[in-house]
């Protein structure tokens, strides 16, 4: 019965990714007919956006096959599941900072790692540090100076772990 | 000898089945993905940086809120919120506003929400979005106050 209810919600999912698409096509549709110029442009830029995240869409699909295959449910509790501790939080804030790429491509990889048993916590604290991201400081204390990015990266990092915190306790008063 | 050879098949298998795991899962994401990818294409054409700069008021409370609401609403490279970010500075527009503006690009992401709420649920995407969108304002102020304190 359990079981059936989660295919249920998994059919959904896809669908509802399929309906997204479809309702995305729709739009540009629209807009090809109004401004059939800028349409083509937003085309040619989510070309290139495709282009750029490519290598690393193939790389979560590695990291994905790896862990399949290397990391047990058993192993993904014991490091980012409920017992985890401060080594699961200090986990999440490494490899969501040395993580690369846009968000969403990571995505399906953390509802995996969350289906074996990582906390939602953590999934929210991996995602929120993605903010801090290593090779773009130096542009950032080009304009904003090193004190402002050093002040603004713990803030950061804090500001994770607090949102981290609220989601787990919201999710257990449910 | 045949042993060791069984274990090296059901290995190689097992890999396989990863792998195709792996596939399957991401294939289900991809319409989602690929609809973002659109959406963001549309952005980057009908959004330009003058169209951003306009709207802020000269009011720092108001500011470090339109801040975090066009953050959240933006989407694309962080390189583009720095720069974006560095100049609303030079015309002007209060630091408490470029930090919120430049946290919630990052933190708050409206356009892959849809992506987010299909793939992690409807009620983690909705909590930890508005929970970044709170922070965003909330760092930008302690980032600022310290600033002042420190320099």
């Amino acid at each position: 019965m359990k079981e059936e209810r989660g295919n249920g919600k998994k059919r959904r999912t896809q669908y509802y990714g399929l309906y997204f698409l479809t309702g995305v096509i729709f739009l540009y549709a629209f807009l090809a007919v109004l401004e059939p110029e800028n349409a083509g442009k937003s085309l040619i830029a989510s070309g290139n956006v495709l282009i750029q995240i490519f290598p690393i869409l193939v790389l979560i699909v590695i990291i994905m096959g790896i862990m399949n295959y290397f990391v047990s449910p058993k192993a993904v509790s014991k490091h980012v599941g409920k017992g985890s501790g401060v080594k699961g939080w200090s986990l999440a804030v490494l490899t969501g900072i040395l993580s690369h790429g846009p968000i969403y491509v990571w995505f399906p990889l953390l509802k995996e790692l969350r289906d074996e048993g990582m906390r939602s916590g953590l999934v929210a604290v991996f995602l929120y540090n993605r903010a801090i991201k290593i090779p773009l400081l130096p542009v950032m204390v080009f304009y904003f100076g090193i004190t402002f990015v050093a002040v603004l990266s713990i803030y950061m990092v804090v500001a994770s772990i607090f949102e981290g915190r609220i989601i787990e306790m919201t999710e257990r008063r449910v | 000898m045949s042993g060791r050879k069984h274990n090296d098949v059901v290995a190689q298998k097992s890999i396989v089945i990863s792998f195709r795991k792996a596939l399957t899962s991401f294939s289900k994401a991809l319409p989602m993905l690929i609809g973002v990818v659109l959406l963001l294409g549309l952005f980057r054409t009908f959004v330009s940086k003058e169209t951003i700069s306009s709207v802020f008021t000269g009011d720092v409370m108001s500011d470090t809120l339109i801040g975090a609401l066009i953050g959240s609403v933006s989407a694309g490279n962080p390189i583009l919120s720095y720069i974006i970010g560095g100049e609303l500075l030079n015309e002007h527009v209060s630091l408490f506003a470029v930090t919120s503006f430049i946290v919630a690009w990052v933190t708050v992401g409206m356009v892959q929400l849809p992506a987010e709420a299909a793939i992690l649920g409807k009620r983690f995407a909705i909590v930890r979005n508005i929970l970044s969108f709170i922070l965003a304002i909330l760092v930008s102020m302690a980032t600022v106050a310290t600033l002042t304190v420190i320099t």
